[in-house]
């Protein structure tokens, strides 16, 4: 690959209490590149995706083993600042959750907790991101009214806005237009080829349709482990395994 | 067969419709009782001297019926013990809540909620034998039963409410809005004071305020360890006369529909506002601001 390496995963388990819902993945991702895991409900792509900014860590009884490398430091060494780590590391979840706050709130929150007080800045920040995130032409003259007066669209574009705010080094998105209509979906598909020049995106998505049209890399993941991975022209096309050939052509999943 | 089952159904719903009437029509009939015995005094008395007139003399001669004192000393008793009770109901909602291990929590909450179950006439006998004395010789006052006193047992009395219904607000604050927090690097006292107190800032205020009505009409404590003086306090450690304790030690005394009688229930209509009031404001901030579940989409 003639990219940087930005994260790489081995050997890794998880476990949820005695379930092993992960087992022995190793998986590297690559700054300017969009990687796509996909595979069938429930087999750990959001487990995997959530062990990538330590979210795992809220789980009680739950266990990680192997390492995950950010920048080549493992972020599970003790010695980690989780909530520094996690502004380093952005993450949009499957379902909208804006804070129930002003649209201008969403998007100060990260900042303000990470320390940033001068006002113009802020300002600055928020507008610069709700552009990036293409939904500053929709909410520039209601950003002080409540993020949850907008659509499930706008409201997931508003999380996405959110996580840039921080000026995050990687985005992880879970299945984030599961919950959209096909033009929201649309919208946050071209919203990703933007954003892919800046940051390092891992998606989850379960659409195959939406993973050939989006990533660089697809990972296919079953029964928690990783089958195959490749360029995702290449896994779509001529995929090594039976297995993910089955998947991909719809003939299980 | 169907008609039958129309006809039951037709019956059990007027059986539920007449119960349902006769414990609102009861209820009813206390309230007239109460207006009924109460505002003959007013006969006597104008309403403002009634309600800020300085002196509460019901049995001299000529009686004067201000209870403005006993007015003040239920504020003044209802204020100190929010301030007591609201932090520690509050914290340890958010403590259970948010920070305690699981197994503590299905351990304390419910112990918290038998606190509910002690009942008042305890909790005076322990503010006037334990705590009374205590105070006595803490602060050099004239006497342990005092307004800080009763402001203290009132506030240990409203602590289970505050804290039962703020934990149950607390905790319902949905996991994701949560994790959004986590995930953009806020640490848990970040997530915990920016996101999940806004949150359930209706949930707590509710529970704060019905426990204030609880402390405010509470009668046996007041009666006990209040200190039974009927002048407007100017320390904590003065004693005082709420208005529920007022009522319930002369009532007995009072000749039966005498202006005494009439002052009293007069009195009882006033804590009755008072009470009205605090459930209102409840309802309406419940109702208006209510929990921010899952956003729809
Ligand atoms: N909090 C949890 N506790 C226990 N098991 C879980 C938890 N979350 C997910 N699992 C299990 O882990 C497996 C993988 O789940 P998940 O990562 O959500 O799959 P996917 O995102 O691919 O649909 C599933 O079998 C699921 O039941
Ligand atoms: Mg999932």
């Amino acid at each position: 690959m003639d990219a940087d390496l930005k994260m790489s995963v081995k050997q890794l388990n998880f476990f949820y209490d005695k379930f092993k819902a992960l087992e022995n993945i190793s998986l590297d991702f690559y700054a300017g590149h969009v990687t796509a895991l996909i595979g069938p409900s429930g087999c750990g792509k959001s487990t995997f995706l959530r062990c990538l900014n330590r979210m795992n860590d809220l789980i009680p009884k739950s266990r990680v083993e192997g390492k995950i490398l950010l920048d080549n430091e493992d972020i599970y060494d003790c010695a980690v600042n989780v909530a520094t780590l996690r502004s380093r590391i952005g993450m949009v979840f499957q379902k909208p959750n804006p804070f129930p706050k002003t649209i201008f709130e969403n998007v100060a929150y990260g900042l303000r907790v990470n320390g940033i007080k001068d006002k113009t800045l802020i300002a600055d920040r928020v507008t610069e991101s709700l552009n990036q995130a293409a939904l500053w032409d929709e909410v520039k003259d209601r950003i002080y009214d409540s993020a949850l007066e907008l659509s499930g669209g706008q409201q997931q574009r508003l999380c996405i806005a959110r996580a840039l705010a921080i000026k995050p080094e990687v985005i992880l998105m879970d299945e984030p237009a599961s919950a959209l209509d096909p033009i929201a979906t649309q919208k946050i598909e071209e919203l990703i080829h933007q954003l892919k020049k800046m940051f390092t995106i891992i998606i989850v998505t379960h659409n195959m349709q939406q993973a050939a049209r989006v990533s660089d890399i697809t990972a296919f993941f079953y029964m928690g482990k990783l089958i195959e991975t490749d360029k995702t022209d290449t896994l779509f096309t001529r995929p090594k395994l039976k297995q993910t050939e089955d998947y991909i052509t719809g003939r299980f999943g | 067969m169907a008609i039958n089952r129309q006809f039951k159904e037709r019956w059990m719903r007027r059986f539920f419709f007449v119960i349902a009437s006769t414990s609102i029509f009861i209820l009813l009939l206390i309230m007239i009782f109460l207006f009924a015995e109460g505002l003959p005094i007013f006969k006597k008395v104008s309403l403002t001297d009634f309600i800020f007139g300085k002196y509460w003399y019901p049995t001299s001669e000529p009686p004067e019926f201000g209870i403005f004192p006993l007015i003040a000393a239920s504020i003044s008793v209802t204020v100190l013990s929010a301030v007591i009770s609201i932090p520690l109901g509050v914290m340890t909602a958010i403590y259970l809540a948010e920070i305690a291990a699981f197994k503590v929590r299905e351990i304390v909450k419910p112990m918290v909620e038998l606190l509910a179950a002690i009942p008042s006439v305890v909790i005076g006998f322990f503010g006037m034998v334990i705590v009374s004395p205590f105070l006595q010789d803490m602060f050099d006052v004239a006497t342990g039963l005092n307004l800080f006193n009763a402001a203290l047992m009132l506030g240990f009395m409203s602590v289970p409410t505050i804290c039962s219904i703020s934990e149950d607000a607390v905790s319902s604050v949905p996991r994701a809005m949560k994790e959004a927090s986590f995930a953009l690097g806020a640490t848990h006292f970040e997530t915990i004071f920016k996101v999940v107190l806004p949150a359930s800032l209706s949930g707590i205020t509710t529970s704060i305020i019905l426990g204030m009505s609880r402390a405010i009409g509470e009668t046996m404590v007041v009666l006990m360890v209040a200190g039974g003086a009927a002048m407007i306090p100017l320390s904590i450690f003065d004693p005082v006369r709420p208005m529920p304790a007022s009522i319930a030690a002369e009532m007995a005394e009072a000749p039966f529909r005498g202006d005494h009688y009439y002052a009293l229930f007069a009195t009882g209509v006033v804590l009755f506002c008072f009470t009205l009031m605090f459930n209102i404001i409840a309802d309406h901030i419940a109702y208006k601001y209510k929990q921010t579940g899952d956003s729809t989409l």
